[in-house]
């Protein structure tokens, strides 16, 4: 009894935990599984069939192509405007500056499925097409608050006296903002970078809407998801999943390193 | 250091002010620092001595007035084309940055390729020289001082801004940076302009000060010279501890001699700062520690020709190498005495009736048309409000 009171905070941690993994580890199982039909929902047994053909359904692969340029695009898009309106939230006192601080919020706030059906409306009265470009406008505009979000706070914890210790110490404009202030934000931009990534990579609804007769890869899952789902889409699943564990471990390790030997 | 007549490094401010909105930051401003000086802007948070200052380094553009450096005018230079530094407070290092990059930063941005040995000499002047490869967060307080201090030097900038550089260390480490700041600046021999809200710590290192309030200059002069002849009660009370009386001019000549609570004081002529006409008003200061503090029943063997005012004590505080007692006189109550703790007089305790007694040379006179209480921690919250400035 005494035991469970004294290690109460890490069950419930632990429990926690598995709450979360657990999914990705039947993601990850159910990549090695043979299935019987179609529909990769029953265990029968292991094969590294679908591993060593990852491309062997139809247009797989070509939407995951699709899904990483978008995402790539999308995060360097909101990424760069982002950054420059939080700098601008945070340093500068301009009209409207307390509308646009609560406005930034709104993606956020609205429902998903309301906001693409309105895209949709917007897009279809302007005349625009439909496809890759609709897609990706729509992408930069709901990552942009996350981004905005995420460095804000960072650059409100800014000491604005080390920028003007920089120009102070013969630094132009230029120099002072790519040696002093980019370096200092970096984490807060990398931050809202990875973010815009990750909700750009498997957004559904607002594509859905509007790609036109673009397939990117979360409708492509969802399209297969009606015939039978592939194990191809669990051996992506798992593969993103590995390597975004990955690039964590890597960047703490390095940070780690570098704090040991500055100690040193 | 430098040759008086030589103003080829002064430091000069025209007309200077400041205005944010309605709100006046510092008034127009005349102010000549010599090349080579060691010069203190001292003042409670809030007087205008730090936006003075940042004028100079041209991170506040001024309102009105020039700022001259030498003879060449600097006013429209932005700051990274002046040839000043700055030691900011609370340090500004560069987090991202080793101790070796941000004391290298001005010379690499000025495109200077060799830094090694420019650097590792600043290392050694401030003694860090183990700690080059260290981040400014794995250093104390007192180190990273150092280092912003060696970050501006490297510049060999002609003169060297220090706004409030010891507010944040404990009391002990400023006595001690203190004298570091003194050494490195008769080493370098460059103009030092330090803003302060600490008089002792101004009066320790500068050669001149010059006392802010409400965006103005209330008086300037060595040291010695302002805590000895205060000029306003600002300066008296904010410079160390003022007894002031009020009183009333009996008669006037080589000295002036006063009344005060039924009893007369005599003061030099030339340490009055006020008009001295028989029948006016005047304020008559004296510091605590020229007071001597004798027993009524002594007060027989008091020499002729000295200033006395009778009391009785209120309070008495023992802070070892003194003792502080608190007296209450008919010519002023809570005056002040310092007496060294060489032979202590057991009788001086609370309630007893005592005679103060000093040297009519040591009093000096003020214009009675100012608040007596100006400059005073109750006044102007010095004390209390540190890194409001």
């Amino acid at each position: 009894m005494r035991l469970l009171r004294k290690n109460l905070v890490v069950i419930a941690g632990l429990l926690t935990l598995a709450y979360m993994i657990l999914p990705n580890v039947v993601v990850m199982v159910f990549s090695f599984n043979d299935p019987a039909g179609r529909f990769n929902y029953a265990w029968r047994e292991f094969s590294t069939d679908a591993w060593r053909d990852p491309c062997g359904v139809a247009d797989l692969c070509g939407s995951l192509a699709l899904s990483l340029q978008i995402a790539a695009w999308a995060t360097l898009g909101a990424t760069a405007l982002g950054t420059m309106i939080a700098f601008a939230l945070v340093r500068y006192r301009f009209r409207a500056r307390g509308a646009i601080n609560s406005l930034i919020f709104l993606p956020m706030a609205m429902p998903e499925v309301v906001m693409a059906a309105s895209l949709l409306t917007l897009f279809l009265n302007m005349g625009v097409e439909l496809g890759f470009w609709t897609v990706l406008i729509a992408h930069i505009m709901f990552c942009l608050s996350f981004v905005v979000t995420a460095v804000k706070a960072r650059v409100m914890s800014m000491d604005p006296r080390l920028e003007e210790a920089a120009r102070d110490l013969y630094a132009g404009p230029v120099q002072t903002f790519l040696r002093v202030t980019l370096p200092i934000a970096a984490p807060g931009i990398a931050a809202g970078a990875l973010l815009a990534f990750a909700l750009s990579f498997d957004d559904f609804i607002i594509t859905n809407f509007n790609a036109g007769s673009t397939v990117t890869f979360p409708m492509f899952v969802w399209g297969s998801a009606q015939r039978g789902t592939p194990v191809q889409i669990n051996v992506i699943g798992t593969a993103m999943f590995v390597i975004a564990v990955l690039v964590v471990v890597a960047g703490q390790v390095a940070a780690g390193r570098r704090k040991r030997t500055d100690v040193s | 250091m430098t040759d008086s007549t030589n103003t080829g490094g002064d430091v000069r401010l025209s007309g200077i002010s400041k205005t944010y909105g309605s709100f006046t930051a510092v008034h127009p401003l005349d102010l000549t620092i010599p090349q080579g000086s060691f010069f203190a802007l001292l003042g409670a948070s809030g007087c205008g001595k730090t936006t003075t200052l940042r004028m100079i380094a041209g991170l506040e553009d001024p309102t009105t007035g020039t700022v001259h450096l030498g003879d060449k005018d600097v006013t429209d230079l932005p700051p990274y084309k002046r040839p000043v530094n700055t030691v900011f407070q609370s340090y500004a290092l560069f987090p991202h940055l080793d101790i070796f990059e941000n004391i290298a930063f001005g010379l690499r941005r000025r495109g200077i390729k060799s830094v090694k040995k420019q650097v590792g000499d600043m290392l050694d002047l401030v003694q860090l020289g183990d700690k080059a490869g260290h981040k400014p967060h794995q250093l104390s307080g007192g180190q990273q001082q150092r280092v912003a201090v060696a970050r501006a030097l490297i510049n060999h900038p002609q003169v060297l801004l220090l706004d409030e550089p010891l507010g944040a260390l404990d009391l002990k480490l400023r006595r001690q940076m203190q004298l570091e700041l003194k050494r490195i600046q008769t080493e370098v021999g460059i103009t030092f302009v330090h803003v302060t809200h600490d008089q002792e710590e101004a009066m320790t290192m500068a050669d001149t000060v010059a006392v802010m309030n409400g965006g103005r200059v209330e008086q300037l002069g060595a040291p010695a010279d302002l805590y000895e002849n205060p000029r306003t009660t600002f300066v008296a009370n904010f410079l160390g501890t003022s007894n002031l009386i009020e009183a009333e001019v009996v008669e006037t000549g080589t000295d002036v001699t006063v009344t005060a609570g039924g009893g007369k004081l005599r003061l030099p002529a030339d340490r009055c700062g006020a008009d001295t006409r028989p029948g006016g008003k005047l304020l008559v200061g004296i510091r605590p520690e020229k007071i001597t503090l004798a027993h009524a029943d002594d007060a027989g063997a008091i020499a002729d020709g000295r200033n006395r005012v009778t009391g009785r004590i209120v309070d008495t505080s023992f802070i070892g190498v003194s003792t502080q007692y608190v007296v209450d006189s008919p010519a002023g109550t809570a005056l002040q005495v310092y007496e060294q703790n060489i032979e202590r007089d057991s009788r001086l305790a609370p309630g007893a009736e005592v005679v103060l007694h000093w040297n009519p040379a040591h009093t000096f006179g003020l214009d009675a048309a100012q608040s007596m209480l100006a400059g005073t921690v109750s006044d102007a919250g010095v004390e209390t409000v540190e890194d409001a400035a």
